[in-house]
């Protein structure tokens, strides 16, 4: 791979995939909130809607995490010592 | 009675479908390289040290940690806080500050491997079986804590779902979860936060809020449960004074610093960092969630035996249908609604998995090259070795389903782990800090103080369960592992008098005193801003620390 550059990490960036579960959790548990939402559960929680609050906390989460990984990018350097062994101490 | 079951419907399953559809897509494309962007994030030495420190505490963010230490505070109540603030931040600041310049500066990559560099066979053989016999006690802590949970969903019985839990960790392991580790666990210790802080928030409005929670535990517990020292139930000492003792010494001390300075599970997330600083603040960040992190375990624990009636059972001493283990069970089935169910369904099962593989794993690599290789058949291609590995896995899974029914017989397994912990960690500790900083050790007295440190604690431990002394609590753990210490200490240091030490040129990069200065120190420490620097990020942690056990003494 040494005709690649320095690059951002992209989809594979870590946050963006931290992004991407919680993000997806929190839109599920906000329409879970919206339309699943019975007198059972309400009992369970004590009146609040659980789902929709964690849900509303998870997509805020999840916008926060893409935005810091799109200001911020890892940059990917092909030419790094990915193996570490090139900061080893030579043979004696 | 009335089994626990926990009540999931489809988008349950779906949430917790999501997460393993992730981690399988990793896995896969980690294994067939589609990206040098996951490269970069798989390989070592390249990562920034905020994903190592999560790494570094989500890979301790196990079955233990959340089951054992839920069940711990439904029992013992505050004085759980112990594990956190004083049984692990401390070593881990010091495994940064002081240790880790110098792995990462040797670049010993497991802790058998330094007994051999160091000590020769005697403790390499030693240290490599109780190894692999710890490590497979351990996975079955995990494989248990698994199949409680598909049995909790399922309501199959406690074999089968012991059966069907190794064949899943089984298919997770060989579809390449494992080789996306460090990526799984920063994953994972976000899921396992969406689980459980909605939980403790959840459980304190039902109990009404802080206040009402401290109502409650002190009309039914008494005020003790609710304050940290002297912790008198936990250690089942009855003195108070004696009671620190133990606990600053035998958990904060051997027990703490002998798992985290020692565990190369662990201390393998800083190695994959891009520089020697990177590395030494890897636990030292790490330290920061870890502190924060019992209060969404330890406290649902609180809850649960408020609000879960099988537990309220268990605390009035009557039958009851679950046992602590299941207290963090029981409030997920009572307080959580579908949905925040799936979440922490994916949480749990993701938490277990990852210690369970990364337990087998490790029994994996230590069997293989350490045992196999080193003692049965040498000189074999490379593949052969991986041929004896993937056997390996499949036999310490089978196994484990037998040590998961040792795990299955304690009420709370706390108690278990700590005791398995002064076998193996406690002598392991002592004789590794000997080791690094006494240049004299010699390669008997290495393995003499392992073998008669675990006897110490052996020995302690059937004295204790034949009644001989009677510390209730988690009390036999601590004293069994303060006498491994000592006595290891103390024949190791009898047994170097009379036998014949290294030269001190075989000794370079394994003992402290003989290690070159550079190799154990960052050349561009100095031009880092404070939040990058290791020391001054251990004293703000420390500060924090002492501060959160006098709030909560």
């Amino acid at each position: 791979m040494s005709e690649q550059r320095q690059h951002a990490a992209g989809a594979f960036d870590v946050r963006n995939v931290i992004a991407g579960l919680i993000g997806f959790y929190g839109v599920v548990l906000v329409l879970m909130g919206l339309f699943g939402n019975s007198p059972a559960e309400q009992a369970k929680t004590g009146d609040v809607n659980a789902n929709l609050w964690a849900g509303i906390a998870m997509a805020v989460f999840a916008v926060t995490f893409a935005v810091w990984s799109w200001l911020r990018p890892v940059v990917v350097d092909p030419g790094a010592d990915v193996a570490g062994d090139d900061d080893r101490p030579a043979p004696h | 009675m009335e089994a626990l079951r926990l009540d999931a419907s489809f988008v349950d399953y779906l949430l917790v479908a999501a997460y393993f559809g992730v981690v399988m897509l990793i896995g896969f494309a980690a294994r067939r390289r589609v990206s040098d962007s996951l490269d970069f994030f798989l390989s070592g030495r390249s990562l920034p040290a905020w994903v190592t420190g999560l790494a570094f505490i989500s890979a301790n963010l196990g079955a233990v940690e959340i089951i054992g230490m839920s069940a711990n505070g439904a029992q013992y109540g505050m004085s759980t806080m112990h594990y956190f603030w004083i049984g692990a931040v401390p070593a881990m600041l010091f495994l940064g500050v002081v240790m880790m310049p110098f792995y990462y500066g040797s670049k010993v990559r497991s802790v058998p491997e330094f007994m051999r560099r160091r000590f020769g066979t005697g403790a390499h053989l030693v240290n490599a079986l109780s190894f692999a016999l710890a490590q497979v006690l351990i996975a079955g802590i995990n494989l248990f804590l698994l199949a409680t949970i598909v049995n909790a969903l399922l309501g199959w019985p406690l074999w089968i779902s012991l059966v069907v839990a190794a064949a899943v960790v089984l298919s997770y392991i060989t579809l390449g979860g494992l080789s996306a580790a460090i990526y799984n666990e920063v994953l994972q210790f976000f899921v396992i936060v969406a689980a459980l802080l909605p939980l403790t928030l959840i459980g304190l409005h039902r109990v009404g809020g802080i206040g009402g929670l401290i109502d409650e535990v002190t009309a039914t517990d008494g005020p003790e449960q609710l304050s940290s020292w002297p912790a008198t139930d936990l250690s089942g000492f009855q003195s108070p004074v004696w009671s620190t003792i133990g606990i600053v010494f035998g958990l904060g001390f051997v027990l703490s610093f002998g798992y985290w300075t020692t565990n190369f599970v662990e201390v393998q997330r800083a190695m994959a960092t891009k520089s020697m600083s990177a590395a030494r603040s890897t636990p030292i960040i790490g330290s920061f969630p870890k502190m924060f992190v019992p209060f969404i375990v330890v406290i649902p624990g609180l809850i649960a035996g408020i609000l879960v009636p099988e537990i309220q059972q268990l605390k009035a001493g009557q039958p009851s249908g679950l046992s602590y283990n299941e207290a963090l069970l029981g409030l997920v089935r009572d307080v959580l609604p579908n949905g925040l169910l799936g979440v922490a369904i994916a949480g749990l099962l993701a938490a277990f998995m990852a210690g369970m593989a990364a337990n087998i794993s490790a029994f994996n690599t230590v069997f293989s090259y350490d045992l196999w290789q080193t003692y049965v058949i040498k000189d074999r291609p490379d593949s052969y070795y991986l041929a004896v590995g993937r056997w390996a896995t499949v036999g310490a899974t089978v196994v484990a389903i037998g040590t998961a029914l040792i795990a299955a017989g304690y009420q709370n397994l706390m108690d278990y782990l700590q005791t398995l912990f002064g076998f193996f960690n406690a002598p392991l500790f002592a004789t590794f800090i000997l080791g690094m900083f006494w240049k004299r050790m010699t390669a008997t007295a290495g393995w003499a103080g392992l073998v008669s440190g675990t006897l110490a604690a052996i020995t302690v431990f059937v004295l204790s369960e034949a009644g001989v002394f009677d510390l209730p609590g988690q009390g036999a753990a601590f004293v069994a592992a303060g006498a491994a210490f000592v006595v290891d200490i103390l024949v190791s240091v009898a047994v170097t008098m009379v036998t014949q030490p290294k030269p001190a040129h075989e000794l370079v990069s394994l003992v402290y005193s003989e290690t070159p200065k550079e190799q154990r120190t960052d050349p561009e420490a100095h031009r880092l801003p404070w939040y990058q620097s290791p020391t001054k990020l251990a004293s703000i942690s420390l500060v924090m620390v002492i501060g959160l056990n006098l709030i909560f003494r």
